[in-house]
């Protein structure tokens, strides 16, 4: 299981882009920490989810 | 029209007000050096230190002048912060907007009429200025990019994210947290309508970075931007750069 935000989410396996649509981020509005690093916009993709990752996710909204 | 009230009894606000120096009659000064001249001519420093004194602990004040902050953006957010940065006496102020102040960003932001169509970079040094004329800021106009944010953020420590897009807070704040090491970062997200002003606070995510909003309600949902709630953020934002501020050697 990887912990998103807190919650247990059955992701491992999955490329962290595809999960973030799966999940209804807009991946251009989001930072992603995994495992206390951020990961980079074009890494999104190459990351692959493991069993225990603990991953949170920052979504953006507009206004300022 | 103009109007000015006056009281039935007493009504003599001439009789309490100490002379003072008085502002030109119209300021029409375009050229933010000037600006800084002309209220340094106003206000000595000396005279303006005193009143730090009288209102600040000294040890405060140092940690204060001796601080260097960039804001990114200069909406809503960063005019406010700006503001109220300078204000607190913060010695140096990086100032980063590729925008011109337009009509629209009167309902909140710190422009003036007279602002509108200046380059946001030379409007907030106005007005800066007029506030504390002996303090350093220093103006880029430009697009923040993936590309240059280590150029112009590098080595500070402290960076208020003060942008109004999504995608480009997330981009900024993205390429903070992994190109400059040595940054934390304070950010604006979610001030957007009417809704309660509780709603809004500051809250830490990982080790470098604040988030400072109510983390939901988007401009694209049609509710606006209003004065009152994009200033509650700023003023989030700007607390916690405060208190950065003062912990930092702690």
């Amino acid at each position: 299981m990887v912990t998103v935000n807190g919650e247990q989410k059955n992701a491992a396996g999955q490329n962290l882009l595809a999960f973030l649509k799966t999940e209804g981020y807009e991946p251009e509005r989001v930072v992603v920490e995994r495992n206390l690093d951020i990961v980079p916009r074009d890494e999104l993709e190459k990351v692959v989810l493991e069993d225990e990752d603990v991953v949170e996710v920052l979504r953006f909204v507009g206004g300022g | 029209m103009e109007q000015e009230r006056k009281l039935s009894k007493d009504a003599d606000p001439e009789k309490d007000v100490q002379e003072g120096k008085s502002l030109p009659d119209q300021l029409q000064i375009e050229d933010p050096e000037e600006v800084k001249k002309q209220m340094q001519q106003i206000l000595s420093k000396e005279e303006l230190d005193r009143a730090f004194d009288a209102r600040f602990p000294k040890e405060m004040q140092q940690k204060f002048r001796g601080a260097r902050v960039a804001i990114a953006g200069l909406g809503g957010l960063g005019s406010n912060i700006a503001v109220m940065l300078a204000r607190s006496g913060i010695g140096h102020l990086l100032l980063v907007d590729f925008d011109t102040v337009d009509v629209t960003n009167l309902n909140r932001q710190m422009y003036l009429v007279p602002h509108v169509g200046m380059p946001k970079t030379r409007a907030i040094l106005q007005i800066l200025y007029q506030v504390n004329p002996y303090l350093d800021y220093e103006t880029v106009q430009a697009k923040v990019t993936p590309e240059n944010v280590k150029e112009l953020f590098g080595g500070y420590p402290i960076v208020c994210e003060a942008f109004d897009k999504p995608d480009q807070k997330a981009m900024l704040v993205r390429e903070l947290l992994g190109q400059c090491p040595e940054s934390t970062v304070v950010s604006g997200n979610g001030m957007a309508g009417v809704g309660d002003s509780n709603g809004i606070r500051t809250a830490k995510f990982g080790n470098r970075l604040y988030v400072c909003g109510d983390r939901t309600t988007d401009v694209g949902g049609g509710v606006g931007l209003t004065a009152p709630r994009v200033a509650l953020c700023a003023a989030h934002e700007a607390n916690k750069v405060l208190q950065l501020i003062l912990q930092e050697d702690s």
